[in-house]
């Protein structure tokens, strides 16, 4: 019996797997990033089935919205076309994909196969959910069991920032108006 | 209600399209988005067994594995730049200085 929530479990994998085959499939980077937004945006949907409404919002605006904006004014800044063809990667197309075909039967042939049909059942209708993974329980529970890994957290951003900010910036002697350093070899 | 194991088997799949698109695709912004494939991967069966178990760490870790791929994207997409600066080309097999 198909309930209203196997359903909408089924759209939103159907989705993510169109995009993940389709990140695969394009050649573009640009078409690339696009396809992978889907995936985040359909793996949002997912979380809010799972009643985690809190990690759904976060997946939207981080995630598809902040990285993935990165991402594409980074293909747009070095104007990345369609990518060449190699002789190693059309040996990793023959090994690679039926590998992951292989790999990824076993896998779900195992998880289907052994895990019991009881007590297996998870999900929780949006608006049922008693509270739990909202946005209040959430917090509390990140600022007060994992405050300190939340503050080592906002350290290794910090690192991050400083190091995007210095490895993206120019090199001195362009950036002062000199002639600019010869860098190759 | 959907079995936990349907999710995994999700959680899987889009890990393996992340290992195959790392290992096939040859543009350097490609094979970096197949990272954060993968990591997508991870957060939704982090999130199914945290709403299996009913343990909101789950989602605690979720919160930490993306700050960390924010972080990661930030200084990997500076590096890609870096690279393109000096070897004006998003192909890795022609970044290859350190091979014999």
């Amino acid at each position: 019996m198909l309930s209203i929530h196997l359903i909408l479990f089924l759209a939103f994998a159907a989705v993510a797997l169109a995009g993940a085959i389709n990140l695969l499939a394009q050649t573009h980077p640009i078409n690339s990033a696009l396809s992978l937004i889907a995936v985040m945006a359909a793996l949002a949907g997912e979380y809010l089935l799972l009643g985690a409404e809190f990690v759904a919002a976060v997946q939207v605006i981080v995630y598809a919205g902040a990285i993935m904006v990165l991402f594409v004014f980074t293909i747009m800044l070095l104007n990345a076309g369609v990518e060449e063809r190699t002789k190693g990667s059309r040996v990793a197309v023959i090994v690679g994909i039926p590998g992951m075909l292989l790999g990824s039967v076993l896998v779900s042939w195992v998880l289907v196969r052994h895990s019991g049909t009881e007590s297996v059942t998870v999900g929780v209708i949006p608006g049922q959910t008693n509270g739990w993974g909202d946005p209040a329980v959430v917090g509390k529970l990140l600022f007060h069991e994992f405050l300190l890994p939340f503050e080592i957290t906002s350290i290794l951003i910090l690192v991050a920032i400083m190091g995007a900010v210095v490895l993206a910036s120019k090199p001195p002697s362009t950036a002062a108006g000199g002639p600019p350093k010869e860098v190759k070899d | 209600m959907v079995p936990l194991s349907y999710y995994l088997v999700l959680s899987g799949i889009l890990f393996a399209c992340g290992v195959t698109g790392f290992l096939i695709k040859r543009n350097i912004i490609t094979i970096f988005m197949s990272i954060e494939l993968m990591l997508n991967g991870v957060n939704l069966s982090f999130v199914a067994f945290a709403a299996h178990w009913h343990a909101l760490a789950g989602q605690i870790f979720v919160f930490f594995v993306m700050v960390v791929a924010a972080a990661e994207s930030a200084v990997g997409l500076a590096i890609i730049i870096a690279v393109y600066r000096t070897r004006e080309t998003l192909n890795v097999d022609q970044v290859n200085l350190l091979k014999l």
